[in-house]
């Protein structure tokens, strides 16, 4: 591609050997655009009838945290993941966003299981992985894959492109040894990579190519999920768009199913039609894409797609008008009582510091965890929550109320809903 | 903190125990005998003299009984029977099978000289080490740098030996620049203390620098890539203050973590540098324990002051950097 | 400290603009050959003003802002060209005059502020520090200040947290730390090199409000390096675009961001998803970018480009455009590229993909 001879001044109109035709420039971007990647995706849609293949249902990861005594005595817990529960349908996927520190990449490594949950179950494909131990585990583990955030640091520089794709071929004994490199090859070409650069080691690529060869691994085992921890967001620009259309163009080649982790939520918007926002370890908002950025409930969602610089506000000149939050998120280690949100939220009342919201269904698909919850600027005045806790207004034990027995979050979605206008469960 | 202390010295004394024991566990399945030894020195030696004699020194009594005999010393004074009965006040380590003096009292007759040895010594480590490193690394890719880097690994290739006996041969028998490498007391003459060790702490020092030195070099090299330097640069610091201030600050706590180790070894005993220049440390008592029979109580002290040194270094290493680097906590 | 020539008021009257980068080349020799890191780039900064430059990694947005604070190490870089400061060349400067310019009147904001800030010193020496090389005052006089200054910025109990390490901040925090380090001598011009990159969204837009506000209290310019064209549609008054060590694009930010007229400029606004969700279509810009190195003939956006074929008698190819208004766009504007008329090659085909809606029909 670059065919300038070293030391040539760049700006000088100077006619260079072999310069390509008008024919064969149509050639170059011929070629340019071969890639399906490259060509423009759209967004893909939910399709809300497909089983789902993963289910977390009450999934919890407390870390402790040791004294500084003689004996180290255990003082706390880092709430990493505090009963989450949700499900991935089979070839779709689910985006996971919050803040750093919300839990969301520990949440990714227990899904595939590089940490022992505390509690709750990990149901994938009708087995609880969960409780399984490394040696019951090891014929899931090619059916759950994952991609790293970082090219540079997740390859082994003194391993071969090659070696690398096929590590994982050769130790679940896929395929037979003299058949390896032809699978490697073809895994290469899929990525989009040469497949005669196999040899070549991963500092002879690009990070937007070690990125494919990243992704070549994990799809060498043909896997059913895959956890991408954050895949674009150490890319440039350019390229981000790249990787993520050649991740939507496998998922739909292969029929993977994606847990999207990121805390882009322009990125996450358009791959999956279907987020989940965390907050401190829980889940705060889920839906379908039209509930978290159509119409979110929860002003923890709200405050942060408004946070998110927007080029249009180019034509219009000044900063956007956001809702700003105050301070940063607060420790894992000791959380604020009742909703976790409460330190930061600018509608936070007197309940809100006494009992944690339940996680309500309130759509079709979409569930929020909010006593106040409405679309921004409509948010109602009195608890939504209050008769469902069985307490009054200010979060008091009400003598007359009692906790709404089905309060307890599953994973998924019932027919029938609390509907926020009436205030009552029923609505279909 | 107090409770990283705590757990550290706990540590400490389980080293300690089991060093002490594999010593002793390796004496007693060992071959060496030190009741025939003495037998014979005593003239005839029969097989009922010697059998009395290993009786007497309570060889026969196994290995648990004698480790307690030993432990037990450290804290209250024993009779020993060696062919003769010696009285060993505590802390005892012991009656030396040659000499028949009590191995603590000479361990504190020796060991000022390999301390005076190995404070001079470790400091000519730093102060050539450290300075020539710092300058090679502001010098970085000038002829300077080159000639240091280069010469750092000449000196390092040669054995320290070779090194030490030729500056003897030259500087003190042949030219008499260093009249005489000794060892004097500080308390009795600080001159002719000074003096007398000038020699061995700079061959000390010379060989022992080009380590710090390109180590030096190299974390200083690192310390000034680092993005916090180039915000001091911006702040409008001076070179000298990015240098000696900023960087140094940064350089000089993995310095600290091999100099403690470093210093711990000094302060085992140099046996090349002891028998070289004459001086009598511990690095030669030890040597002369060695000689065959072995004198195994002088052997065990030895050894278990090697591990004290080893672990307490290594215990201050970690509180410097606790000092040096507030990013450390101690928990 | 300036002389009484270059107070702003008089620069005003004479029309010198606070900042004049004329012709910057920044070269690094390398074994591998001469790296082109920043190739003839002009560009002003007015007072009070804030300039965004946009690019991807390798573009020279950094190296461009380092040479104006003279970061560069002079025996590893070749650097031409001019750089005004207040009327006086920055370029070939003493060092000694250079250290009294940076972070006195020109201040710098990085990118990660855990790793910008001295980790074995506290949040307040560093400030003090940095003021009292430039003011001749005591250090109890200059602790107060850093108090000051770090209760400007927000943060909370500032005649505590003045004595906190750097790592006994949060991200956010530790970048207002940053902030209160760089603009305690209320400097002319202050260059953010990504200050919210590291930062979570809430987190940049509080930055982004404080930096504002900052601006307008002390009437600082500031140079905003990101490659976040949200960023820059939000926060800057005009736009550098670069690519390649180039710029390619330069204008009032409204108008290069609502009518671009460079394909890489479109291909940046096409291969980001929006998150209002107004597009949903993401079109990459293929390859990858270019080599420093051996950089592309003629344009050297050109093995990327899809419009190449639109240009005749192979221009993109051969000869490299100049950076100049094109033939239908305002004099706010300019761009490198040889399409005749990009404004209707990206009325009919970008703009359709990027802004489906238009909040404003196209004068």
């Amino acid at each position: 591609m670059n065919t300038a001879a070293p030391g040539l001044p760049a700006d000088q109109p100077e006619e260079v050997s072999g310069s390509p035709s008008q024919a064969e420039l149509l050639d170059l971007e011929a070629a340019l655009a071969a890639r399906p990647e490259f060509q423009p995706h759209k967004a893909p849609e939910l399709d809300p009838t497909v089983k789902p293949i993963l289910t977390v249902e009450n999934l919890k990861m407390y870390f402790p945290v040791k004294s500084s005594g003689l004996i180290r005595r255990t003082i706390g817990q880092v709430q990493a993941v505090d009963g989450v529960s949700f499900e991935v349908p089979t070839g779709g996927s689910l985006g996971l966003v919050g803040e750093s520190g919300c839990g969301k990449s520990t949440m990714g490594r227990l899904i595939t299981r590089l940490y022992k949950p505390t509690s709750g179950r990990i149901e994938f494909d009708g087995t609880d992985l969960a409780p399984l131990s490394t040696r019951e585990l090891k014929p899931y583990r090619s059916d759950v894959q994952m991609i790293f955030q970082d090219p540079y640091s997740s390859l082994n520089p003194r391993h071969t492109v090659g070696t690398i794709v096929g590590a994982p071929l050769v130790i679940h004994d896929v395929v037979p040894k003299k058949q390896v490199l032809t699978r490697v090859q073809e895994l290469l070409e899929v990525v989009g990579l040469n497949p005669e650069h196999y040899n070549r080691y991963p500092n002879e690529f690009s990070g937007g190519q070690r990125q494919r060869i990243g992704i070549a691994r994990a799809l060498a085992l043909q896997p059913k999920l895959m956890v991408a921890d954050e895949p674009v967001s150490a890319l440039d620009v350019s390229i981000q768009a790249q990787v993520v259309n050649l991740l939507q163009d496998l998922q739909r080649e292969f029929g993977i199913a994606f847990l999207f982790i990121a805390h882009d939520l322009s990125i996450v918007r358009h791959f999956c039609p279907e987020v989940a926002v965390m907050y401190l370890g829980k889940i705060v908002e889920i839906g379908d894409r039209d509930s978290i950025y159509g119409h979110s409930y929860h002003p923890y969602t709200q405050a942060l797609l408004s946070a998110v610089p927007d080029v249009k506000q180019a034509a219009i000149g000044g900063r956007r008008e956001r809702i700003m939050l105050e301070g940063d998120v607060p420790s894992p280690i000791n959380p604020p009582s009742g909703c976790h949100f409460r330190t930061r939220c600018p509608i936070a009342r007197e309940i809100c510091a006494k009992h944690e919201p339940p996680l309500l269904q309130v759509g079709k698909r979409h569930k929020v965890a909010c006593h106040f919850p409405g679309e921004l600027g409509k948010h109602p005045v009195e608890p939504l929550t209050s008769r469902l806790l069985g307490v009054d207004d200010d979060g008091n034990p009400d003598p007359g109320g009692s906790p709404d027995a089905s309060l307890v979050t599953k994973p998924g979605y019932d027919d029938t809903w609390f509907d926020l206008d009436t205030k009552t469960f029923g609505r279909a | 903190m107090f409770g990283f202390i705590l757990r550290r010295l706990i540590a400490a004394v389980v080293v300690l125990i089991l060093t002490s024991f594999l010593t002793f566990t390796l004496f007693y399945k060992g071959p060496t005998n030190p009741a025939a030894a003495l037998c014979q020195e005593r003239g005839r030696c029969t097989a009922e003299k010697q059998e009395a004699l290993e009786t007497s020194m309570g060889f026969n009594d196994g290995l648990m009984t004698n480790y307690g005999r030993f432990v037990g010393g450290l804290f209250k004074d024993r009779t020993i029977s060696q062919g003769a009965t010696y009285t060993c006040d505590a802390p005892c380590l012991g009656i030396s099978f040659r000499t028949k003096t009590e191995v603590s009292k000479d361990l504190l007759t020796y060991y000022p000289a390999t301390l005076s040895l190995a404070i001079g010594g470790g400091l000519l480590y730093l102060l050539i080490g450290v300075p020539l490193g710092v300058l090679a690394a502001r010098f970085r890719g000038t002829v300077f740098d080159k000639v240091l880097v280069g010469g750092a690994l000449v000196i390092g290739s040669i054995p320290y030996y070779v090194f030490a006996l030729t500056a003897w041969i030259f500087l003190t028998l042949q030219t008499s620049i260093f009249p005489t490498t000794q060892y004097v007391p500080i308390t009795e003459d600080p001159t002719q203390w000074f003096l007398g060790l000038l020699l061995p702490w700079l061959i000390l020092g010379i060989t022992g620098a080009p380590t710090y030195a390109r180590y030096a070099r190299g974390q200083m090299l690192e310390a000034m890539g680092e993005d916090y330097i180039r915000s001091g640069k911006a702040k409008g610091l001076t070179q000298r203050k990015l240098l000696f201030k900023h960087s140094l600050r940064v350089a000089i706590v993995p310095i600290v973590t091999i100099f403690g180790l470093d210093f711990a070894a000094l302060l085992s005993g140099t046996i090349f540098t002891e028998s070289i220049f004459g001086i009598n440390g511990i690095g030669q008592w030890t040597l002369t324990s060695l000689r065959a029979p072995t004198d195994f109580p002088i052997l065990t002290a030895t050894i278990l002051i090697f591990a004290v040194f080893v672990i307490l270094g290594n215990l201050v290493v970690d509180l410097l950097y606790a000092v040096l680097d507030p990013r450390v906590r101690l928990t | 400290m300036t002389a009484t020539d270059t107070t702003p008021e008089a620069r005003k009257a004479s029309g010198t603009p606070l900042l004049e980068v004329k012709d910057l080349t920044v070269r690094f020799p390398t074994y591998d050959g001469l790296v082109q890191a920043v190739s003839d780039l002009s560009y002003t900064v007015e007072a009070g003003t804030t300039l965004g430059i946009v690019g991807e990694s390798g573009s020279g947005k950094s190296v461009s802002s380092m040479a104006v604070l003279g970061l560069h190490d002079t025996r590893s870089a070749q650097i031409s060209g001019s750089i005004k400061f207040n009327g006086q060349e920055i370029i070939g400067m003493s060092e000694n005059d250079m250290r009294k310019l940076r972070g006195n009147e020109v201040a710098m904001v990085f990118q990660d502020p855990l790793t910008a800030l001295h980790p074995f010193y506290s949040i307040g020496k560093q400030i003090i520090e940095g003021y009292r090389i430039h003011n001749n005052v005591s250090k109890k006089q200059a602790r107060a200040r850093a108090i000051e200054m770090l209760g400007l910025v927000g943060i909370p109990q500032p005649q505590t947290r003045v004595d906190d390490f750097p790592h006994q901040f949060s991200g956010g925090m530790r970048q207002r730390a940053m902030i209160a380090m760089s603009l305690v001598n209320n400097p002319d011009l202050i260059i953010c090199d990504e200050p919210t990159t590291a930062l979570d969204v809430t987190v940049q837009a509080q930055i982004l409000d404080l930096l504002q506000k900052l601006q307008r209290e002390f009437n600082s310019a500031i140079i905003m390096i990101t490659h976040d064209l949200g960023v820059i549609a939000e926060i800057a008054d005009e736009v550098l675009v670069m690519y390649g060590g180039r710029a390619v694009e330069y204008g009032v930010t409204r108008e290069v961001l609502t009518r671009p007229e460079m394909p890489y400029t479109w291909g940046l606004l096409s291969s980001v998803p929006d998150v209002a969700g107004i597009s949903d279509v993401l079109v990459p810009i293929p390859g990858t970018p270019p080599s420093l190195l051996n950089p592309p003939t003629g344009c050297s956006f050109h093995p990327r480009c899809t419009f190449v074929s639109q240009v005749p008698d192979n221009l993109c190819v051969t000869t490299l455009p100049v950076l100049e208004r094109s033939s239908t766009g305002s004099s706010e504007h300019l761009s490198r590229c040889h399409l005749r008329d990009p404004a209707a090659i990206y009325e009919t085909e970008i703009a359709p993909i990027v802004a489906p809606d238009r909040t404003e029909s196209p004068a």
